[in-house]
């Protein structure tokens, strides 16, 4: 099948979203570098961290092969409201608690993700998606003993992580927002769409947590945290991206 | 008092209001795991190192972290160090061996050794 003008913006809505959300976790994750609970698990956290944001890249310069700038300006130019990460992404990394469950929300969602984009007819996509299969696959397993030991770590660990998984679910659901070319993207065969990967995602997920001994809320009663998608963030997002290109910004066309 | 870092996550982590940081004794601790590294199936697992962790799980998830990153493991083992059982240095003498019994070193296995990375090496050529 031949990819028209609206199959190409869909792909490239696609790239930038997923490219976006691995830079601000990436980022928002290294903020724990020196701060983590013990040295073994500040280290494992920050190279995960780094690990985002390398895949952002590889995205990144997907999206330069298709016309878009370069992948530093890009990543370090954009205001708020030019970024199409989730909300879930950008808010501050809270307590340990919080930034757990979001890397286990967060984790699981890119690994089905790029599971479903390991078959994109996109064949540069498809590859960059079997590239990371190992990386994700730690991330997820780091996340899930994580999930698991602390849910039986006593009682003020497992209210600590019950509360934030209550409090995170909305924002993780946010992740899935459809695009504007869902339809486009599942006849072309690029993206499987969102509304499969939530469900992919639920199915893992929620019988996951119930092992464990957490309850999950219910997708009925919870409302998702939309709007990361189209620009529209929480006012968490500007002062991340400002800290981020401090340095970027005093020389933009500086030689690394 | 902390020294006010430059670091603006540093600030945020407000290190320098003392009475938040707890105390950690010597029995709280979590307790070490060796870790053995297999840089190739069939070979030997050898001994890369420690990590501290709640469980052998978990520190197989540290392990990973610590020593793998670079790549160049197939494969994983840890053993919790309590499980060590280790020999006294005074006790050194017991590997002490008399010069006349040279025909009782088993040098051969240590050039098999040479030899096999030989033939490894030159066979991936």
């Amino acid at each position: 099948m031949e990819f028209t003008e609206k199959h190409v913006e869909g792909l490239k809505e696609l790239l930038y979203k997923m490219a976006d959300d691995l830079l601000i976790i990436g980022h928002r994750n290294s903020e724990w570098t020196g701060l983590g609970p013990m040295l073994e698990e500040d280290i494992a956290f920050s190279s995960m961290a780094q690990d985002k944001v390398g895949q952002s890249l590889a995205l990144f310069e997907l999206l330069h092969e298709l016309g878009e700038s370069d992948p530093d300006t890009v990543a370090f130019t954009r205001n708020d409201n030019q970024f199409h990460c989730s909300q879930l992404v950008e808010l501050p990394i809270g307590e340990y608690d919080f930034s757990m469950v979001r890397h286990f929300f967060f984790d699981h969602a890119e690994a089905i993700r790029f599971e479903m984009l390991a078959d994109s007819v996109f064949e540069p996509l498809s590859m960059v998606a079997r590239k990371f299969k190992g990386e994700i696959k730690y991330h997820t397993m780091h996340a899930d003993i994580f999930m698991k030991k602390l849910a039986a770590g006593g009682e003020e660990s497992f209210s600590r992580m019950q509360n934030s998984i209550n409090e995170t679910f909305g924002l993780a659901l946010g992740m899935f927002e459809p695009g504007n070319f869902e339809a486009k993207l599942i006849e072309a065969g690029i993206f499987g769409g969102e509304a499969e990967l939530q469900q992919r995602w639920l199915d893992k997920v929620v019988p996951l947590l119930e092992s464990f001994g957490y309850v999950v809320p219910k997708v009925e009663n919870t409302e998702a945290a939309f709007g990361g998608r189209h620009g529209v963030h929480t006012p968490h997002l500007q002062p991340l991206l400002d800290e981020m290109t401090e340095v970027f910004s005093i020389d933009p066309g500086a030689d690394w | 008092m902390i020294v006010k870092s430059l670091d603006p996550r540093i600030e945020r982590a407000a290190l320098d209001d003392e009475s938040k940081i707890g105390e950690l004794n010597v029995h709280e601790h979590f307790e070490t795991y060796e870790v053995f590294q297999q840089v190739k199936r069939g070979t030997h697992h050898q001994h890369v190192g420690n990590v501290h962790a709640p469980n052998a799980e978990m520190a197989m998830l540290f392990a990973k972290e610590q020593y793998c990153r670079r790549g160049a493991a197939v494969n994983l083992w840890v053993v919790a160090t309590s499980n060590v059982f280790v020999t006294e240095y005074v006790d050194a003498d017991i590997f002490e061996t008399t010069e006349d019994k040279l025909y009782r070193d088993p040098n051969s296995y240590k050039v098999m050794d040479r030899i096999n990375a030989f033939k490894a090496r030159t066979s991936k050529v």
